[in-house]
Order: structure tokens, then sequence, then C-alpha cells
């Protein structure tokens, strides 16, 4: 979205120095989507449409109520049906509205190499800024929810917002907005928490015994979370991942092979040239001795 | 005897040599560009950040191309042998400036040999690694899981053909009547018998013999 927010910049793509800190006292945000109360209606997928003004290619019926069938540049969050039988001749529809997690420790900044592509504002939103964006796709390998998508159109990379522009100015995004049932929470993180603990009671008071909150902290929590019904199981809500983190390889990438590759590259220029110094030139010596053998 | 000159490459190798040079200073800035934020703004030098993207890849499988021009031309003259396991082990020796112990060698010493061995190899990994994940042409065509890995090899491998292009581009400064070999194509005598005796040997015969 936009970079008029740039005294809540938390932390910005390859950059090395500090962000701005003159603001301490931001609230973090969340979303909570309690996947139990959700009807599937997709007034949640018009909405980002309309309020972000994007028009996704109409598709085509596949067999199942997703459409589209995955995330698109033009279509920031999707619905994921999935059925299932946790238990045997018991139909259960698992309903997940899917898109950016919104994560605290995002694998797209981590792994964004241009400077300022990528942000993470004070309040916990994780943000493209489209016009620094090179589109090399390093955001995608570095997200552990597959999550962004390039465009054909511009090569750029595009998720949701969580409408960092509608929560600038103090209203809910707009999916949160558009939720008939309710299913789609937003305000402090503490607060969603504190509502996501109560549906878990009621889920368990009504059977499900492993309900409970989807926060991973293998990515320092998120903050877009769900409720789920089977929380032991998130794999069953079109494979969530149970324990997602930022891959091994994008950490060691991203960590300590960067800045030691550059110390060694700088270092042997300046070893080069202190050994110059040092040792100096081989000469080529005049070769008035004829045939002898080479010098001993 | 000094004045007189021995040819070391040819116009085509020479040639071929500067354009592998020349690729791997544009691929290396822009590469270089992604690789740490402390060297974006060397994406300047190829008209921005989305431009470097755009253009890395190809420079970068054109550097791969002509690269396998020489190394058809000199692989050969570059395989390890015992007697570069003896210049080896003297090799701090000549570091520290002294050439007595070295034993004589041919055409390429155990050192240009294995910058050569890992430029021919880092450039392979370069190229396998670097279409794995080449936007937006075939990064679509593989999981992420191997994309991950494949960035990070293909990091690995570009720092060890910078590393080998130091040694290079040093060794080729230091020795002084070197570079003449990649500007002229020739060498004196002298340097030849100092450097790569066992060359100079093969060379004069060959031309006595004629």
């Amino acid at each position: 979205m936009s970079s008029l927010q740039s005294l809540d910049i938390a932390k910005r793509s390859a950059t090395t120095s500090p962000s701005t800190q003159a603001r301490t006292h931001v609230t973090e945000v969340a979303k909570l989507i309690d996947v139990s109360s959700c009807i599937g209606c997709k007034a949640c997928q018009v909405a980002c449409m309309q309020w972000n003004d994007l028009r996704d290619e109409v598709g085509e019926n596949h067999g199942s109520y997703d459409n589209p069938r995955d995330l698109t540049p033009q279509s920031w969050t999707v619905m994921r049906y999935s059925e299932v039988e946790v238990e045997e001749n018991k139909l259960e529809w698992l309903i997940r509205k899917d898109g950016c997690m919104h994560c605290e420790d995002p694998g797209c900044l981590k792994s964004c190499p241009a400077p300022g592509a990528i942000v993470k504002y004070t309040n916990g939103i994780v943000d493209f800024i489209s016009e620094h964006c090179i589109g090399c796709g390093n955001c995608v390998t570095g997200c552990p929810f597959d999550v962004p998508r390039i465009s054909k159109a511009d090569s750029k990379a595009y998720k949701c917002s969580l409408c960092s522009d509608r929560v600038g100015v103090g209203l809910e995004p707009a999916c949160v907005k558009a939720c008939p049932t309710g299913a789609i929470h937003f305000g402090s993180k503490e607060d969603m928490l504190d509502y996501g603990a109560e549906r878990v009671a009621d889920l368990k008071e009504r059977g499900y015994g492993n309900a409970g909150v989807y926060d991973p902290q293998g990515v320092g929590g998120t903050h877009v979370m769900y409720v789920l019904q089977h929380a032991d199981k998130p794999n069953l809500y079109h494979g969530l991942p149970e324990n997602p983190s930022i891959s091994p390889f994008v950490s060691l990438w991203k960590g300590i092979a960067k800045p030691l590759a550059v110390a060694a590259m700088a270092g042997a220029v300046v070893a080069g040239f202190f050994h110059y110094m040092k040792v100096g030139p081989i000469e080529t010596k005049d070769d008035n001795t004829s045939d002898d053998s080479p010098k001993a | 005897m000094s004045n007189r000159t021995l040819q070391r490459y040819n116009d085509r190798e020479r040639m071929n040599h500067w354009v592998v040079a020349l690729l791997f200073v544009l691929a290396g800035l822009s590469g270089l560009a992604f690789f740490h934020p402390s060297l974006f703004f060397l994406s300047t030098f190829l008209g921005g950040g989305v431009w470097a993207r755009i253009l890395h890849p190809f420079l970068g499988v054109a550097m791969f191309l002509s690269f396998a021009g020489l190394f058809v031309r000199l692989w050969r003259e570059n395989i390890l042998t015992e007697a570069d396991k003896e210049w080896t082990r003297h090799s701090a020796d000549m570091l520290r400036g002294d050439k007595s112990k070295m034993p004589p060698v041919g055409k390429y010493n155990a050192g240009q040999k294995g910058v050569f061995w890992i430029m021919s190899i880092s450039l392979a990994v370069l190229l396998v690694t670097g279409i794995i994940f080449w936007q937006p042409w075939f990064a679509n065509a593989f999981p992420i899981v191997l994309r991950r890995i494949a960035v990070l090899l293909h990091a690995a491998a570009a720092v060890a053909l910078i590393l080998g292009t130091i040694m290079h581009v040093y060794a080729a400064i230091w020795v002084k009547g070197t570079i003449r070999a990649m500007t002229r194509g020739t060498v004196t005598e002298a340097w030849a018998k100092q450097h790569h005796t066992l060359w100079h040997q093969e060379m004069t015969g060959k031309r006595e013999g004629q």
C-alpha cells in the first residue's frame, strides 16, 4: 500500500539500519477468523476485491466451491473448502479463509532483497510496497504459508495487506466489515486472543475437545489467527501447516551466510592489496644466463 | 633471448576470455546487489533493481555459454596431476615470496588449475540453480522447497566464483608479465621459462624442431 506511515514501520526489507522508533505505544492488531462460525458465503472475498479494487478473471467450476482455486495477484483471500471425516461416518465441511497470516517474523520480508519493498508496521501488519518490488520472487520462497503471488502483467508480488490503509485510519479490514456471521473479528491481538479463548471454551463444551486458537509460535505468532475445531490437526484445513517456521535454507542464506560471504569477498581483496604491498610483485628476471635450468 | 616472445593464447581465446570477463562484471554487479543490502546500490549500474533482476539471468546464461567456449579449449590442460601436489605443498612459501622450492610446471600451475575448476563448477551450479528460481519463466515449474535450496546454492556458488576470480585477477597483477598473455596473446620467453618451465621447453623444443 502506501508508505505514508513511515513513523509506523517496525521492520523494512533489505535494510540494515534501525527503523523509526519514535512511536513506542502502538497496539498490535490481529484478525481472528473463527472457522467454526464461517458459512463459506465468500462475502469476505467480494469485500476484498471491492475495497482493493481488484478484478480477477472469472474462473471455471472444478467440482468444488473453491473459486478461484488459488490465491492470485488479484485474489488476496480465497475460501478453502475441505470435506473431511475426522470421525468415521461424520462428515465435516471445514471452510478456511486463506490469505496472508501477517507473521510476527515474516519470511517474505527476511528473504526480500529490495530495500523497503516489504515492511512490517508497528501494529504487526506486513505490507508489500509495490513501487519498490523488483519481481524476483524471493518472498514466495521465504513465505512458510505459500501466500505471495507474482503478477504476470507487471512482475510485482501481491498479497493481503490486512487493509493497512483502512486500519491506519481506525477502520477494520474490509473482510471483517462484510462478514455476515461475525466469523471474522478484528482488534488488538490481546483482545483477539481473549475472544478466541472464549470461543475455544464454547467449542469444547460442544464436544470439540481439541478446539484451539492457531497462532503458530514458529513464526513468532501471527496477526491473522484462526479458531479451529481441530487445532491438533491444522492440516485438515486445506493443509494449514502444523508448525510453520521460516525454512532453515532461507534462515541460513539470509542469516549468517550473507555477512560472512561479504566479509570473505571484501577480505580477499584487502588481503591481496596488503600481500602486494608486503611481498611485492614477482618480476621477470632478465635471462642472461642462456640455457640454465630454472633458478634453484 | 629475453626479447623473444611465445604465443600463449590465440585471438579467439583472448576475445572469448574478455567476453566472459565483461559478462562476469555485469552479472556480478547485479547479483551482488541482491546478495546483501549494503550492495543494493550496484543495481544502479544496470538501470535499477527491476532491470537488474530482468537482466541478471540473461547475463548469467551468456557468461555460462561463453565460458563453455573456453572450457572446451582448456580443460585438458587443467587436469590435475601428481606433480601438482608438490606445487600445492610449497604454495605457501611462494606467497611469502620464496619461489625457490617451486617445482617446474607446464602451461598451468596447480593454483591456476584450481581456479579453472572453481570457475567451471561454480558456473555449472549457478546455471542449474539459477534456472530453478528464474522469474517469471521457470520458477513456477519447481516446488518451493527446491527453490529455497537453489537460492542458497546459487549464492554459495557465486561467492566461490567471485573468490576464484579475485585470486585469478590478483595472480595476474602480482606476477609481472602475465597480463600481456591476454592483451597481446604473447609472453616473453624469460617469463615462460621462469614460471612455466615445462611449457617453455615444449614450446621452444617444437620451434627448434621446425
